[in-house]
């Protein structure tokens, strides 16, 4: 298995607060933290482009490696809200990013996107090279659209992570990882296209407070692990609420789930990686220590990665 | 205890808030149950009637009243 050699991240610098979004929305801003934990979010600017925050967070993530572009053999790109139906921005940011030529692949995949990148590149890293892994989303221009819906357009902030998956060295190194799918509920969480997210958050949250802690567990399972001995748990930053009900179906303190909603919303599948940027800047992998990642969302796909520090 | 009342003592329970005498009113609704008390009420009922929800019946519609969660069970217990 490969090895996380670094991440990176792009926020836009426009902050948009609960008291500004719940004038547009008709609510007030103590309901929007309470029912998410979000005391503010990322918008980027109209003329930004998907493909331009993902340029952002590549560049971040290939500077703090301090890896060239010449050296990267694989780019994949998730993205749940890219402008265009084709193509999608993965060509398109390798070539900014001067990796032309390379293999660059979208997943239009939101919320999961990132975890199932990361999971390719884990097998992929050994025939290509070291793989980018970059997941952008500009969740800002599904949520303004017409009829505007309160409960959706609280959660939903803009911004880009990204991690480089290393064939031979980094920090921690990939253990293994589960990922699935269902698609059974494609309709209860979607974003047609010119529509406006729709989200059926009763079954969401019931699906996910039984499918994320499932999968963690058959995960840490088979590496014969324990919850209560994995160091952090950096999982896709959907809502605060439900990343503290996470932590008490695998009764661990909510404190070792990295959490940074508060001051970014949820930005799909952008979310775990720009977690996983700060938090390793702020505290990082400790030798033999395990990490756990995990997502959850439409699709439904939901999965975890296990990375053991080096 | 009947079903019903034993139903009616998980919601009660979970919730820690009133339930509505009509079996027919919608739990969430009424303000009963909110998205994120839902899935605590199912892992409550599988305890008590010592059955398995499958995913694939986690649709909150099954678990929208007292009359459908009986219903549900009356089927599945």
């Amino acid at each position: 298995m490969a090895f996380l050699r670094a991440f990176g991240s792009y926020l836009p610098s426009h902050v948009v607060c609960n008291a500004e979004l719940s004038e547009r929305l008709g609510c007030e801003p103590d309901w929007i933290l309470s029912m998410s934990g979000i005391a503010e979010r990322r918008y980027a600017e109209d003329s930004e482009t998907v493909s331009e925050l993902a340029v952002r967070a590549g560049a971040d993530c290939l500077a703090r490696a301090g890896t060239t572009p010449g050296e990267i053999g694989l780019l994949i790109l998730s993205s749940g809200s890219a402008e265009r139906q084709f193509p999608g921005p993965a060509a398109e940011t390798a070539s900014k990013l001067g990796l032309a030529g390379i293999p660059a692949i979208d997943l239009p995949m939101a919320s999961a996107g990132s975890l199932f990148g990361l999971a390719m590149a884990s097998r992929l890293a050994a025939t290509h090279g070291p793989v980018l892994v970059i997941a952008a989303e500009k969740m800002s221009s599904a949520i303004a659209r017409e009829p505007l819906d309160k409960n959706t357009a609280i959660l939903f902030g803009d911004g880009a992570g990204a991690c480089l998956v290393h064939p031979n060295e980094g920090p921690a190194q990939i253990v293994d990882s589960c990922l699935h799918s269902d698609g059974a509920f494609a309709r209860n969480l979607r974003l047609e296209f010119n529509e406006p997210v729709y989200m059926d958050g009763r079954t969401v949250i019931l699906q996910v407070s039984r499918k994320l802690p499932a999968v963690i567990r058959e995960l840490l399972d088979r590496g014969k692990q324990t919850a209560s001995a994995v160091d952090t748990f950096l999982l896709h930053q959907a809502n605060q609420n439900l990343i503290v009900r996470i932590a008490q179906a695998l009764e661990v303190a909510p404190e070792r789930f990295y959490s940074n909603i508060a001051r970014y919303g949820n930005t799909s599948s952008a979310s775990m990686l720009i977690a996983a940027a700060e938090w390793s800047a702020q505290s990082g992998f400790t030798a033999s220590q395990p990490v756990v990642f995990a997502a959850f969302g439409a699709g439904f796909h939901w999965g975890a990665l296990l990375a053991v520090g080096s | 205890m009947t079903t019903h009342e034993r139903i009616l003592a998980v919601v009660q329970t979970v919730a820690q808030k009133p339930v509505p005498a009509d079996p027919e009113e919608s739990l969430f609704e009424s303000g009963v149950l909110d998205s994120f008390a839902l899935p605590d009420m199912v892992s409550a009922l599988e305890k008590e009637f010592g059955v398995k929800v499958p995913d694939s019946d986690l649709n909150p519609r099954k678990f929208d009243s007292l009359s459908r969660i009986e219903s549900y069970l009356g089927a599945h217990a």
